[in-house]
């Protein structure tokens, strides 16, 4: 499989990074040419295997289902959370108006 | 180096425990190398002033008799890993500014067993690459040199490469790598020094920024072995706050070394064998086989069949998850923000992450985002994962006959600033003998085995059976005994 330049700009907007049509001519070479070196797992017979999805055995854990049975995450750190904000109005994340 | 600055990390422990010299002695000593080393490029920020708070607070723990483990020991930390208080910026310029309001729980263990901070350690962006020249604030050079007099400048490896250039030129006695593929082992490679990554799910990823979530693991990079059995122990533990965490004790590794390796089989894999390797790479290995046997233990040759896959699988599954745990950055709750004029939010997402993020950084997300896609899921990630499942298989197969592998950790010395930067394929060979402990999750550690031609450390790699970091470190001290490696890089700086 290869990829076209359509393709590229295709996956650009997909991980939405703006790429000027330089870095699109020099990034769809550069692609292929990774994506034609990882084609040889094509070689490797996989038939029945599961995919790999935790490296380590572990168990699923469950959080006590109480506010603030952590204090980092039950809530409480508003000023926290937008302190690095580039852009922070009345207590929430200001962004580019996107309703007229 | 100083006297105190020469010192490991155990000589520094038992020299201000004895009364030898105060910690603020040595946070002193390690603040100046600091200063006098920033040739290197190796630090992103220096923070004298905590190094110097923590050894004052050494200092009166010492005469309360209230020491813990890491009292007086200064140490470097990766930029990867969140900071409270602290600039914290992965080496991209995305998180320009970014700083966090909370500690992770890595550096907050090294924190609560005393240990001081230097500053934060230069890297590639975002961890991802092997010479750290994708670094938003400019690569890393290596202290050491090539005896042919060119004096050409050199990398310490990545994507620890601030890590590694620290400690060998002597700024810092001990410090945090991380390890995705093989970026705490090539860079202690390339730098005559240790560095472990332990098994995956022993050091928390809480706080230490995302690359690649399912193969992330933090460790300990140091002069020598005690050294990072010493950093891994208070580095380690059970954390609650990351789902990957293995709720399980942390073994007392310092008590636990021993270079007696009698009972114990090595396997020397036969596919890790390479066409194209230089000699001097399979002669170090050669020495490595001499010297675990001196040691006690029995060689036996194991197979490990699908070594060959290991890399393309890496570069699926690393960027695959990089370009979903890069989605979070988009100029909306931290770092940079980009606002095209007249532009809506979609703009603005897109123009912060050109903006933002480097070369290989974009590159890998593009890799990542096009093998996640519609159409291309199964036939790319899903294979992947298939075959990570047999390399692990391999392993457990290989560790039935065996205790313990040992390879070379990297097909070459380190290489000059430029060489390899044009081409990405020649830079991801670079963690060829690193990758499949990565993928399969096992504990192993990188011990310099010798000096090449060009007078460059060369690094001996040994990988263990998940959870049995003594064994790797064990073996580590056995090479680091009969290798008898001494060299330091020359100060030029």
């Amino acid at each position: 499989m290869s990829v076209s330049e359509k393709e590229v700009r295709h996956v650009a907007k997909l991980a939405r990074l703006a790429l000027s049509d330089a870095e699109i001519d020099k990034m769809v070479p550069e692609l292929n040419n990774i994506l034609g070196w990882v084609e040889q797992l094509g070689e490797v017979n996989t038939d029945g295997i599961e995919p790999l999805t935790a490296v380590i055995e572990n168990h699923t854990r469950l959080r006590d289902d109480v506010v603030n049975a952590d204090p980092l995450t039950g809530g409480g750190v508003r000023d926290d959370i937008l302190k690095n904000a580039p852009d922070a109005q009345h207590g929430f994340f200001a962004v580019p108006k996107v309703i007229e | 180096m100083s006297e105190l600055t020469s010192k490991t990390i155990a000589q520094l422990r038992d020299g201000f425990r004895a009364g030898e010299f105060a910690a603020t002695e040595v946070a002193e000593a390690f603040n100046a190398a600091v200063v006098a080393g920033r040739a290197l490029n190796a630090w992103t920020v220096e923070t004298p002033e905590l190094a110097l708070e923590a050894a004052k607070a050494a200092d009166a723990a010492r005469s309360s008799g209230d020491l813990k483990p890491l009292s007086g020991i200064p140490l470097g930390i990766k930029d990867l890993f969140c900071t409270e208080g602290v600039d914290s910026t992965t080496a991209s310029k995305i998180l320009t500014g970014f700083k966090p309001t909370y500690e992770s729980t890595v550096s907050g263990n090294l924190k609560r067993a005393g240990a001081g901070m230097l500053g934060k350690l230069n890297m590639d962006e975002f961890a991802m690459g092997s010479s750290n020249e994708t670094s938003a604030y400019g690569p890393v050079i290596s202290p050491w040199r090539r005896n042919d007099g060119g004096n050409a400048a050199l990398t310490p490896g990545g994507s620890s490469g601030g890590s590694a250039a620290a400690v060998s030129a002597g700024m810092a006695p001990g410090v945090t790598g991380t390890d995705t593929g093989g970026s705490i082992r090539q860079p202690a490679a390339f730098t005559g020094i240790s560095g472990i990554k332990p098994t995956y799910g022993r050091c928390s990823r809480w706080g230490i920024v995302a690359f690649a979530s399912s193969l992330d693991q933090a460790g300990p990079m140091a002069k020598d072995v005690r050294d990072c059995a010493i950093m891994l122990e208070n580095m380690c533990g059970f954390d609650p706050k990351d789902a990957t965490s293995l709720d399980l004790p942390v073994p007392q590794w310092e008590a636990g070394l021993s270079s007696d390796l009698k009972s114990k089989r090595v396997g020397i894999p036969k596919e890790y064998r390479i066409d194209g390797v230089p000699d001097e790479i399979n002669a170090i290995w050669d020495k490595g086989i001499d010297f675990l046997k001196d040691a006690g233990a029995e060689i036996v040759e194991i197979s490990l069949p699908h070594t060959k896959y290991a890399l393309p699988t890496y570069y699926i599954i690393a960027p695959a998850e990089a370009s979903s745990n890069l989605a979070r950055y988009d100029g909306v709750r931290y770092g940079l923000r980009e606002t095209p004029q007249g532009g809506n939010l979609d703009a603005m997402y897109a123009a912060t992450r050109a903006e933002g993020f480097g070369a290989e950084v974009k590159r890998r997300i593009m890799i990542g985002t096009y093998v996640l896609s519609a159409g291309f899921y199964d036939a790319y990630f899903t294979k992947a994962q298939k075959v990570r499942a047999l390399i692990k298989r391999d392993f457990a197969e290989a560790f039935a006959k065996c205790d313990l592998i040992l390879t070379p950790t990297a097909p070459s010395a380190a290489f000059g600033l430029g060489e390899k930067m044009s081409d990405p394929l020649a830079m991801y060979l670079n963690d060829v003998f690193a990758v499949p402990a990565s993928l399969a999750g096992l504990p192993a550690m990188s011990v310099p085995g010798g000096l090449d031609a060009q007078g460059l450390p060369l690094g001996l790699h040994l990988i263990g059976k998940e959870l049995d970091e003594q064994t790797v470190l064990n073996a580590g001290l056995a090479i680091e005994e009969r290798a008898g490696f001494t060299a330091r890089a020359e100060k030029w700086w």
